[in-house]
C-alpha cells in the first residue's frame, strides 16, 4: 500500500473490468446495462485480502462464543463427578450442607437461601435509592448537576469489591454493633447493605438511560395537562420506560447474586439455613473462595462440588441477564 | 381542587428536595468510608511498604510481589483480550449481516458482561489450571482477567463506532476505497477515543478484581519476584516468568483483612489505598477522556 491507501487493488480491480467488460461485451451492447453489470461488480466483488480481513474479525467475534461453550463445558465435565456421587434432586433439596465433615451432606438449600438474604436486603437498599436519583436525575437535575453527578456514580461502580469488602467487615459491622448488640461478628446485614450501595450507581445509570430515552413530546403531553414534575415521572416517564427500569432491577439483583469478595469477607463462612440477617450465613460464591483458599486436590469429590455450586450460580445468573437483556432491547426498539 | 393541586405542587418541591438529599447521602457515605480508609492506612504507606515482601509481622509485611505481579498479570490480560475485543467490535458493527447468528453473539455478549467474575475462575480452574497444564501462573492469571474483560472492550469499541455518522463511510467508499480500507482509515481512526476508554476501564476492573483469580489458586504469600525477562546470556528474552507464581494486589489485600491481628488490618487499609488511587485514576482519565471526545468531535 504505497502512495495513497487503496491505489493498488484499486488498479486491479480495473484491470478485472476491462477483462469483463471484454468478455461480455457481445452480450450486453446497451451502455445503461454494462455500467449496471460494473456497479454490481464493485459491490459484490472482493479482493482475498478483504476476505481474509473478514474471517479474522469473524473469529474474534465467535471466540466470545466460545467462552460461554467453554464455560458450561468446564462446569458440567468438572461437576460430572460429583453428580455421579451426589443425585441432583437431593443436592437441589438437601437442607444441610457440610461437603467438608467426615459425614458429608450436600443439600445445597443453605447456600441458596444464603445467596438469597444477601441479595434480598441489598436489593431493598439499592433498588429504591438507585430508582429516586434515576428519576432526580432525568427529571429534576439541570444538565450541568447531571454532568458531574453521573461521572462520579460511574467512579463508584469502578472500586475494587475487596474494599467494599473491608468496609463491611471493618466499618460497616463495628457500626452495627453499637445498635444491634446481638449482631455477631459475621452476618448477612452488613455485607447485604454494603452491596447494596454498592450495585446503586448499576441501577440508577440503566434506569437513568431508559427514562430519558421516552421522548420529549410524552413528557410535554403530561406537563400540557398541568402535571407537576413528579406526576409526569410516577405516572407517565416510570410507567413508559417501565421494562428499561426492569432491566436494570434485574441486572443489578444478578449482579448482587454473583458478588463474591464483600460475602466472602464480612458474611462469614457458615452454611446457614435461616432468615436471620444477624447470623452469619454462607453464599454460592463464599463457598467457592473457601474451597479454593484450602488446599483441595484436583479429582476429588470436594473439588467437584464447587463446580456443582458454580453450575447453580450460573444458570441463575444466566437467567437474569437473558431476561434483562430482551426487557432493555424492548424499551430501545419503541423509542 | 385548589388545595388538590397545591398539594401536589409541595410534594413534586418534596421530592426535589429528597432527590437531591438521596444523592448527597450516597456520595458522603462513600466519602466517609474512604476517609476512614486513608486515615487508617496512611501510616503504613511509606517506601517500606512498597519494597517489602510480605511477611508474618505486620509492621516489616509490604506489597513488593503484589504489585510486581499485578502488573504482570494486567500486561498479559491487555495483550490477549484488546486485539480480539476490537476485532470483534469491529466486526459485529461493521461487517455482520442482521441475521439469528449475529442476534446470538449480541445476546451472548450481553450476558458474558453479566456472568459473575468467580464463574471465570472456575473456567479458568478447569481449562487453564488443569485441562492446559498452564499451572496457578502469571499466563493463566492475565489469561483469566483476559476473558473476563473482553465483553467490556467489546461493548466500548461497538459504542464508539456507532457513533460514527453514515455519511462517513459513504463518502469513503465514494473515492473508490473498499471495506477494510474505510474501516481501516475512517472507522478504527474516528474511534480510537472511545475504544481507548473502554480499555482503560476494562483495563482498571481487571487490576482491582480478586475472586477468579482467588479460584485459579494466586498464592497469598509470596516472598520472590518472577524470573525477569530480560536475562544476561544469550537468547537474552526470557519467557519463564509466564510460568512463575504470583499474587496480585487485591489478593494481597484480602489475605491480610481475613487474618485476626489489628495490625494486618493497617496493612490491608494501606493496600486499599494504593489499590483505589489506582483503580480511581485510570476511571477518571477514562471519564475524561470520553468528556473531551464528546465535546470536540461534532459530527
Amino acid at each position: 500500500m504505497n502512495g495513497f491507501p487503496g491505489q493498488g487493488s484499486r488498479e486491479r480491480l480495473k484491470r478485472k473490468i476491462m477483462i469483463q467488460w471484454t468478455r461480455k461485451k457481445d452480450l450486453a451492447e446497451n451502455p445503461l446495462e454494462q455500467s449496471v453489470r460494473v456497479v454490481n461488480y464493485l459491490s459484490s466483488g472482493k479482493s482475498l485480502k478483504e476476505k481474509l480481513i473478514e474471517w479474522v474479525l469473524l473469529f474474534c467475534a465467535v471466540f466470545s462464543v466460545g467462552i460461554t461453550i467453554s464455560i458450561v463445558v468446564i462446569l458440567f465435565w468438572e461437576g460430572l463427578e460429583f453428580f455421579k456421587v451426589v443425585n441432583v434432586f437431593e443436592f437441589l433439596t438437601g437442607r444441610v450442607w457440610t461437603p467438608l465433615f467426615v459425614n458429608p451432606q450436600y443439600g445445597v438449600l443453605p447456600l441458596v437461601v444464603g445467596s438469597l438474604l444477601v441479595t434480598g436486603i441489598a436489593v431493598s437498599i439499592a433498588l429504591p435509592i438507585g430508582l429516586i436519583i434515576a428519576i432526580y436525575l432525568s427529571e429534576y437535575a439541570g444538565r450541568r448537576f447531571r454532568e458531574i453527578i453521573k461521572p462520579v456514580l460511574e467512579l463508584l461502580a469502578a472500586i475494587p469489591t475487596v474494599v467494599y469488602g473491608y468496609f463491611a467487615l471493618l466499618f460497616v459491622t463495628p457500626l452495627l454493633q453499637k445498635i444491634i448488640p446481638e449482631l455477631s461478628g459475621f452476618n448477612a446485614l452488613s455485607p447485604g447493605i454494603v452491596m447494596g450501595i454498592m450495585i446503586v450507581p448499576y441501577v440508577s445509570s440503566i434506569s437513568e438511560d431508559a427514562m430519558s430515552s421516552v421522548p420529549m413530546y410524552i413528557k410535554e403531553g403530561s406537563y400540557a395537562l398541568g402535571a407537576t414534575r413528579f406526576q409526569t415521572a410516577i405516572r407517565v416517564v416510570v410507567p413508559a420506560s417501565f421494562s428499561g427500569i426492569a432491566a436494570a432491577f434485574i441486572i443489578g439483583i444478578s449482579r448482587a447474586i454473583g458478588e463474591t469478595m464483600v460475602v466472602a469477607i464480612a458474611a462469614g463462612m457458615m452454611p446457614n439455613l435461616t432468615l436471620n440477617p444477624l447470623e452469619p450465613v454462607q453464599t454460592f460464591t463464599a463457598y467457592i473462595v473457601q474451597i479454593s483458599l484450602g488446599d483441595v486436590p484436583h479429582g476429588t469429590l470436594e473439588y467437584s462440588t464447587i463446580f456443582a455450586v458454580g453450575i447453580v450460580l450460573f444458570f441463575i445468573t444466566l437467567g437474569l441477564n437473558v431476561l434483562s437483556f430482551f426487557l432493555a432491547r424492548k424499551y430501545r426498539e419503541r423509542y | 381542587m385548589y388545595f388538590k393541586i397545591r398539594r401536589s405542587e409541595y410534594v413534586d418541591i418534596i421530592f426535589a428536595i429528597f432527590g437531591l438529599v438521596v444523592c448527597f447521602a450516597i456520595l458522603s457515605i462513600i466519602a466517609i468510608l474512604l476517609g476512614d480508609l486513608i486515615i487508617s492506612g496512611l501510616p503504613r504507606l511509606t517506601a517500606k511498604f512498597f519494597l517489602s515482601f510480605p511477611s508474618r509481622f505486620p509492621e516489616q509485611a509490604g506489597i513488593l510481589s503484589a504489585w510486581v505481579g499485578s502488573l504482570l498479570v494486567i500486561f498479559i490480560t491487555a495483550v490477549c483480550a484488546v486485539p480480539i475485543g476490537v476485532c470483534a467490535g469491529i466486526y459485529l458493527e461493521e461487517y455482520a449481516p442482521k441475521n439469528w447468528f449475529t442476534n446470538i453473539l449480541e445476546i451472548n455478549i450481553a450476558n458474558l458482561a453479566g456472568v459473575p467474575s468467580i464463574i471465570y475462575g472456575l473456567l479458568a480452574l478447569g481449562l487453564f489450571v488443569y485441562m492446559l497444564n498452564f499451572g496457578e501462573s502469571i499466563l493463566t492469571g492475565g489469561l483469566t482477567l483476559g476473558l473476563l474483560i473482553l465483553p467490556i472492550i467489546i461493548m466500548a469499541t461497538r459504542e464508539s463506532i456507532r457513533a460514527i455518522p453514515q455519511d462517513i463511510r459513504e463518502a469513503s467508499y465514494a473515492c473508490g476505497a473498499t471495506k477494510w480500507q474505510t474501516v481501516r482509515w475512517h472507522v478504527i481512526p474516528y474511534s480510537m477515543g472511545g475504544i481507548l476508554t473502554g480499555v482503560i476501564i476494562g483495563v482498571s476492573r481487571a487490576f482491582g478484581e480478586t475472586a477468579p483469580l482467588v479460584t485459579i489458586g494466586a498464592l497469598t504469600y509470596i516472598a520472590f519476584l518472577p524470573t525477569s525477562p530480560l536475562q544476561p546470556e544469550f537468547p537474552f528474552v526470557s519467557f519463564k516468568w509466564l510460568f512463575d507464581a504470583f499474587t496480585v494486589l487485591p489478593v494481597q489485600m484480602f489475605n491480610w483483612i481475613s487474618r485476626p491481628q489489628k495490625g494486618f488490618h493497617i496493612n490491608s487499609a494501606a493496600a486499599a489505598v494504593v489499590l483505589m488511587t489506582l483503580s480511581l485514576m485510570m476511571n477518571a482519565i477514562a471519564i475524561y477522556l470520553r468528556f473531551r471526545i464528546r465535546r470536540k468531535i461534532r459530527w
